[in-house]
């Protein structure tokens, strides 16, 4: 008995080193390390990503949980041999405490190991592939963003519930395209006409537009990030096809895009967790801040980089500044103790969100800005659909 | 698959190609003339969409915006030039593909720096932008009819000049041999900047009218300046008639793949299997087309020089 009180009181006595020991630690900056694409056509959504992350940043005076931050910034160039390197150097030269970002899901499967292993947190700001979500969930893994069906599934329960009896389904040939017909077909019951694989990166569509006229369906449902979605929207309303049938999308019609097709773009329809003109207070001091900081609306990776800063800051105010103690941080992550720029916001059992999912519609504002705007709710409070298969409680 | 479909797949194709023509054209004349390898000559693609782009947005005017836009290209394009290609016309090949790639790079983050990384704001004029119907029932973009027309205008000027100039005949002369017309006493360093010139022009002449069809972004001269090489090839290197009817070939062929490789597949293989198939196939078909050209000519369908 007595033997045990003396084993308890040593380990609280080393618990209590511990603790100071990382208090000490505590006294270093918060070290986060953040990876995005900022080079080659898809580096917008990179950028708008970190301008999100560093706008709130400067909100909060440059500290998470009121420490001192240092945020090394890495380009993942899109190359997840190139994000491991980096990865790599963050993890064992510059030490930090989280990675966070990632706009590409490839990317993101290339170093959730290294990062796992190392036992670092990892934070998404976008990417949200399923093996993450489902069987091949960790402890060390969050996501601000949503898991990669979601928006897909979104515009499949929408174009199911608005009655489109046939649907063409078209997307660029790789993994997340794949995926995104996925998302799409859980929900959507009515009949898809034809599935088109167009290789990464095509810029012209017509021979995609021309069968696509002659299909004879209600809408076109697509995944075209970047600049193969601004392609095909000038496209498709060039062709007059925006007269014939609804054209429903995820990831392509977004404030990243918008500036360059502008009018070609108008009521376009989407799926999306954020939307600008969302009505809670913090969505509305955000935009207002975002556009006179970057002179431009801004677009939902914005807003999952704004949204993963003040994640982080409540994290670490929870914790009291240690970042050292993953187990502590990760519990304090968990309870996702901000508010988010989408309204109700919280984590499931495998570290993703459980939101709401809007429909959005490409609008011209009063000042001439084409902007997304919120325009029903689709699904409220919903998990993603792998979280069965993860063994986290 | 009915008649008129395969119709406007078949000026899809033409359109595609005429496009890859006035890009390949200034490659092919480039190559052939001065045994120059320019991985940069979809740059002028690149520049010929920003500059247009840019102009037309300044001045509120297309025709306007168009012309300053190619004149500023064409003035680039000589600066390139004279700053850089001509140090490395009389290097190796390997020097030549390690320095235009330098200057794409350039370019390329230039643009960024200027334009930003996304893609710019570049549409048709308002009057241009709507269908044109070729039968009652069969409508097509008017844009990518002017580009078909615009790209065939084109061809009959080249042929003129190559076929009917002083010019023209001394291009054909030096694609043939250079070293003899360099001993007639015609200064050959001149007439390369002239062709040089006129090849950057017809790219970004390309590029402007592209841009609005496509996204005008930092990197859009990479994938066309892929696809100009093989209509090169194809065609044989130097001929401008070669890189007409090449460019046509693989406009077509590109544009057949991806409108019916699928379904034509779906018919022998199973709808799943042609689902995953055919899109591969259809992005393959051009270089397999390519590699049969060059086993049966290995210099091309039209080659310029003559010889096998």
């Amino acid at each position: 008995m007595r033997k045990t009180q003396i084993s308890a009181l040593m380990a609280s006595t080393l618990l209590v080193s511990a603790f100071a020991a990382s208090a000490t630690v505590s006294a270093e900056p918060v070290k986060i390390g953040f990876v995005a694409t900022l080079s080659g056509p898809s580096a917008p959504l990179g950028v708008h990503m970190r301008n999100g992350f560093q706008l709130a940043l400067k909100e909060l005076g440059g500290k998470l949980g009121g420490q001192p931050t240092e945020v090394v910034i890495v380009d993942d160039e899109l190359k997840p041999d190139v994000a491991v390197t980096k990865v790599k150097g963050l993890l064992e030269r510059d030490k930090v405490n989280v990675v966070a970002g990632v706009v590409f899901s490839n990317v993101m499967m290339a170093i959730a190991k290294p990062v796992f292993e190392s036992e670092t947190l990892l934070v998404s700001g976008n990417a949200g592939p399923s093996p993450l979500a489902g069987a091949g969930c960790s402890p060390f893994f969050f996501s601000a963003s949503y898991q990669n069906d979601q928006n897909h599934e979104a515009m499949g329960a929408y174009a199911q519930a608005k009655g489109f009896k046939r649907v063409v389904l078209m997307t660029p040939n790789y993994q997340a395209g794949r995926d995104s017909l996925a998302g799409f077909k859980r929900y959507y019951k009515g009949e898809v006409v034809e599935e088109m694989l167009t290789p990464l990166g095509q810029l012209d569509f017509s021979a995609e537009l021309a069968k696509l006229a002659a299909s004879g369906a209600d809408a076109v449902f697509t995944f075209m990030p970047g600049g193969m979605g601004v392609a095909l929207v000038k496209q498709f309303s060039q062709s007059g096809l925006n007269k014939k049938m609804q054209f429903l999308s995820a990831f392509t019609v977004d404030e990243t895009t918008l500036p360059a097709t502008k009018d070609a773009a108008e009521g376009m329809i989407s799926g999306a967790q954020w939307a600008p003109n969302l009505e809670n207070a913090e969505n509305k001091a955000f935009v207002a801040a975002y556009e006179k900081e970057f002179g431009a609306p801004p677009s939902l990776y914005a807003s999952q980089g704004y949204d993963l800063a003040k994640l982080l800051d409540g994290a670490i105010k929870t914790t009291g500044g240690n970042v050292s103690d993953k187990a502590a941080l990760r519990k304090a992550i968990a309870a996702a103790p901000f508010k988010s720029v989408r309204g109700a916001f919280k984590f499931n059992a495998n570290g993703f969100p459980i939101q709401d999912f809007f429909v959005v519609k490409a609008v011209k504002r009063a000042d001439g800005a084409f902007v997304t705007q919120m325009q029903e709710k689709i699904f409220s409070a919903q998990s993603d659909a792998y979280v069965a298969q993860c063994a986290l409680k | 698959m009915n008649s008129s479909l395969v119709l406007l797949q078949l000026l899809n194709g033409l359109q595609l190609g005429m496009v890859l023509f006035l890009v390949a054209a200034g490659l092919t004349l480039v190559f052939g003339v001065m045994d120059f390898i320019n991985l940069a000559h979809g740059v002028q693609y690149t520049l010929g969409a920003y500059l247009t782009a840019a102009s037309t947005a300044y001045f509120a005017n297309f025709g306007i915006g168009l012309i300053v836009g190619l004149a500023s290209a064409a003035v680039l394009g000589y600066l390139l030039e004279l700053l850089v290609f001509r140090v490395l016309t009389s290097r190796s090949h390997l020097e030549q593909v390690l320095g235009t790639f330098g200057v794409i790079l350039i370019v390329t983050d230039a643009m960024k720096l200027i334009f930003g990384p996304a893609p710019i704001s570049f549409s048709a004029p308002e009057a241009l932008s709507g269908m044109v119907m070729l039968t009652p029932t069969l409508a097509y973009p008017l844009w990518r009819m002017l580009i078909i027309l615009a790209g065939v205008g084109v061809a009959l000027l080249l042929w003129l000049l190559v076929a009917r100039t002083r010019i023209g005949m001394l291009v054909r002369a030096g694609s043939t041999d250079r070293e003899i017309v360099d001993l007639m006493g015609v200064n050959i360093d001149r007439l390369f900047v002239l062709v040089f010139v006129f090849g950057a022009l017809l790219a970004a002449f390309a590029g402007a009218m592209a841009g609005p069809l496509i996204s005008v972004e930092p990197t859009m001269g990479d994938n066309i300046v892929i696809l100009a090489f093989v209509v090169i090839v194809v065609g044989g290197i130097g001929s401008v008639r070669g890189a007409f009817f090449a460019a046509i070939l693989i406009g077509v062929v590109d544009v057949l793949g991806r409108a019916f490789a699928t379904t034509l597949l779906k018919s022998v293989i199973g709808a799943s299997a042609a689902t995953a198939a055919g899109p591969a196939l259809a992005s393959m078909l051009i270089y397999i087309l390519m590699v049969l050209i060059l086993m049966a000519r290995p210099a091309g369908l039209f080659s310029a020089s003559g010889a096998t």
